[in-house]
């Protein structure tokens, strides 16, 4: 599958406090790419950065193999974290106005804005002005003129924050729509659980370099650690605890169980197969919970963050 | 893609659809004609009202000349004591008393004059008085010492410099007047404008960066663009709304001379035309005036105006957009404000004292260059007829250093708008135009 944004080697400087120290990042077509990094890392100067808001002070952005280039503005679609929309001003104007700015035609900006309002069902606040509307309307008046212009690339920061989790959920089924009919995001958030649930790729920035990227799924085999989460029901368990602990390196698990089992994490030595472990295990007690510990993307970060500290 | 149109109709129509705008467009000249009105009105009571003044002659010299009029009557007192025609006038009503001592001798009895009142006399009143009695002890003074009034006044010359420029253009005293007065207006309205309209840019920039739209926005729009649009469609409005003014300014006028009968607008004029009709000289002047008017350098007036206006207004302008975007709420823009005031103040003090003392002189020359003041100081300048080498220059400076300052505002506007939470020193602004 071929990249629909290239940023090669950028660097971006605020004064003396470099901001991005020669970033590349690739983000496949038709992907959810997870932009992560703690605060401050350097992700919103990125995103900037592929938005023309700032341009960077060397590398290069490339969208469709092409140079970044004012031609781009209408392919892509950007919800910053800091958001709002004009106070005073009608919500139907408003979204016709912003629209306008992408590109679209006024027919055809108001056509469009017909359809999502009534898929949002939203249709009546169309004369209302904002500040008659509470933050999570806002938010979704929002989601739509970004989305609007179908653009190619879809770029959300925090785009959950202000949603009930009714919203929140209506907008996630939206953005993986989107995807569907070709999309390709870019998905900056600190809410773990929604990366691990959307991203297909992810790329990690701490203090202004980049520090780990690539598919998911990649990364988590990377990071796993062999281990296995273990019940077994045994005629002694302390017995079997402590022949446990001589053949294994392992550590108490926590986790529900019915019954009086006993539960430990046992993490085998490189190249030891799991099935030989759980025939091991059969022939001393009855097991009633046998899981691989797969590391969350929570513990990546923050074990990786960590590290590069 | 080139979205100025679109962002100028927006902020004009924000603008002109903003309900406190129309409120001040439409209550303002209702409240200025108001108060014109009562004004007019007040003075007229003030006028209306006839002032008493008893007169007590001793030396019997000068009581002749104190003729009633249709704003103080004189009540010539006589065989009485100064206590008695105190206790006289007082009883009366009379605004006041005015005593004359018991001497033939003129220049004794000029010493002796004095005026008694309840409460300190109108200053007006007294000038008058003391004129009437300089005159007329004058003359007695003259008579005295064997000189002919008579000749005197008939050998009295009055002389009126014509002037007239090496080209032939011919200028005169209240040439002079007019020039001022049409050189003040037009710098005096360039400030206003720029004074009330530029605030007016400075607070949609905060409002945009308050209401955290801005990102959205330049995520479409260079933030030049941005701000040019601002300002213009702000300055469309803000001429919108003066033109409303005219109209309805003159409208009012009309109706309220009409329905009151106070001539707010006619009375000097129709004061003059019938003094000018009793005065073949006063009625000189009148034509004077009128064609003073038209020896103004009406066209380059004009051009002049509408150039020096453009560029004035956008230079500072684009200081306010600045200003806007380096701050987060209004309160914080006051130390950024005193550096755009002082030149502009200095621009119409310059304006109005030094151009009226001498309009080529050195200091009026010099300012009417430098940028910052040019545009009202050459305004006030041009009515007197400036070279049109001078303005030219003065325009390519102006020019230049709008696009200097536009330059210099979109470099703090661009990184500003986004920065958030600092109040920034000169010092930080000086480090955002390196980003």
């Amino acid at each position: 599958m071929s990249n629909l944004l290239e940023v090669n080697q950028v660097s971006k400087n605020f004064g003396n406090f470099r901001a991005l120290n020669n970033v590349s990042v690739s983000i496949p077509k038709g992907s959810i790419f997870g932009l992560l990094g703690p605060n401050g890392a350097g992700k919103t100067t990125l995103i900037r950065i592929i938005n023309q808001i700032t341009m960077p002070d060397s590398g290069t952005v490339h969208i469709d193999n092409e140079l970044l280039n004012e031609n781009h503005i209408k392919d892509i679609g950007y919800l910053p974290e800091e958001r709002g929309l004009y106070k005073s001003m009608k919500v139907g104007d408003q979204a016709l106005y912003l629209a306008q700015l992408k590109g679209l035609s006024k027919s055809e900006a108001k056509e469009r804005l017909k359809y999502w309002f009534e898929r949002l069902e939203i249709g009546d606040w169309w004369n209302k002005k904002i500040q008659e509307l509470s933050k999570g309307m806002a938010q979704k008046i929002q989601f739509v003129v970004t989305v609007l212009h179908q653009p190619k690339l879809l770029i959300f920061d925090e785009p959950f924050s202000g949603f009930d989790p009714i919203n929140a959920n209506l907008i996630k089924d939206e953005i993986l729509r989107l995807r569907e009919d070709g999309a390709t995001v870019i998905f900056s958030t600190h809410r773990m659980e929604s990366v691990e649930e959307l991203c297909d790729d992810i790329a990690l920035i701490n203090k202004s370099n980049k520090i780990l990227d690539g598919k998911l799924i990649d990364i988590k085999r990377q990071y796993k650690i062999n281990t296995f989460e273990v019940g077994i029901k045994a005629n002694d368990n302390a017995i079997l605890k402590h022949e446990l602990s001589e053949k294994f390196a392992v550590s108490p698990a926590n986790f529900k169980t019915l019954d009086n089992e006993l539960k430990l994490n046992i993490q085998l030595s490189n190249g030891a197969s799991p099935n030989d472990l759980l025939n091991y295990l059969t022939t001393k007690g009855e097991v009633s919970h046998f899981v691989e510990l797969i590391p969350s993307v929570n513990d990546i970060f923050i074990q990786t963050v960590k590290n590069n500290q | 893609m080139n979205h100025l149109p679109l962002i100028i109709k927006r902020e004009y129509l924000t603008k002109v659809k903003n309900k406190s705008f129309i409120v001040m467009t439409f209550v303002s000249p209702l409240i200025m004609i108001i108060l014109a009105s009562v004004v007019a009105y007040l003075t007229q009571l003030n006028n209306e009202k006839v002032r008493n003044v008893s007169i007590l002659d001793e030396s019997g010299l000068v009581y002749d000349v104190f003729k009633s009029n249709d704003k103080t009557t004189f009540n010539v007192l006589s065989n009485m004591s100064i206590d008695e025609a105190k206790a006289f006038s007082k009883e009366s009503e009379a605004y006041g008393l005015l005593h004359i001592g018991d001497f033939k001798d003129v220049k004794r009895a000029s010493k002796s004059i004095q005026f008694y009142s309840e409460e300190s006399p109108s200053l007006s009143l007294i000038s008058d008085l003391e004129s009437k009695l300089e005159t007329k002890l004058t003359n007695l003074n003259l008579l005295d010492n064997g000189v002919d009034v008579d000749m005197i006044n008939a050998s009295k010359i009055s002389v009126n410099i014509a002037q007239e420029s090496f080209q032939g253009e011919k200028t005169s005293k209240t040439d002079s007047v007019v020039k001022l007065i049409f050189g003040g207006a037009a710098g005096y309205l360039l400030f206003m404008f720029i004074i009330i309209y530029g605030n007016m840019i400075m607070r949609s920039v905060i409002e945009e960066k308050t209401s955290r739209i801005i990102e959205v926005i330049i995520s479409s729009v260079k933030p030049v663009q941005l701000m040019l649009g601002k300002i213009i469609g702000t300055s469309l409005a803000g001429i919108t709304q003066f033109i409303i003014w005219l109209i309805i300014g003159s409208i009012l006028l009309t109706v309220i001379s009409v329905i009151f009968g106070i001539n707010v607008v006619q009375s000097s004029q129709q004061d003059m035309m019938n003094q000018a009709m009793a005065n073949p000289e006063i009625n000189a002047q009148v034509q004077s005036i009128i064609s003073s008017f038209y020896n103004l350098p009406l066209t380059n007036l004009i051009f002049a105006f509408i150039l020096f206006f453009i560029g004035g207004y956008l230079l500072y302008s684009s200081l306010y957009a600045a200003i806007g975007a380096a701050v987060d709420n209004e309160t914080d823009t006051q130390q950024f404000m005193l550096p755009i005031i002082t030149p502009l103040m200095l621009a119409v003090y310059i304006g109005l004292f030094t151009v009226i003392e001498d309009p080529h002189g050195t200091v009026s020359t010099i300012f009417s260059f430098i940028p910052f003041t040019s545009p009202v100081v050459m305004l006030m300048r041009i009515p007197f007829g400036v070279p049109l080498w001078q303005q030219g220059l003065s325009f390519v400076i102006l020019v230049a250093t709008f696009m200097l300052t536009v330059w210099f505002a979109a470099k703090i506007y661009r990184v500003g708008i986004l920065m958030y939470g600092k109040k920034p020193s000169y010092k930080e602004l000086i480090k955002w135009i390196k980003y």
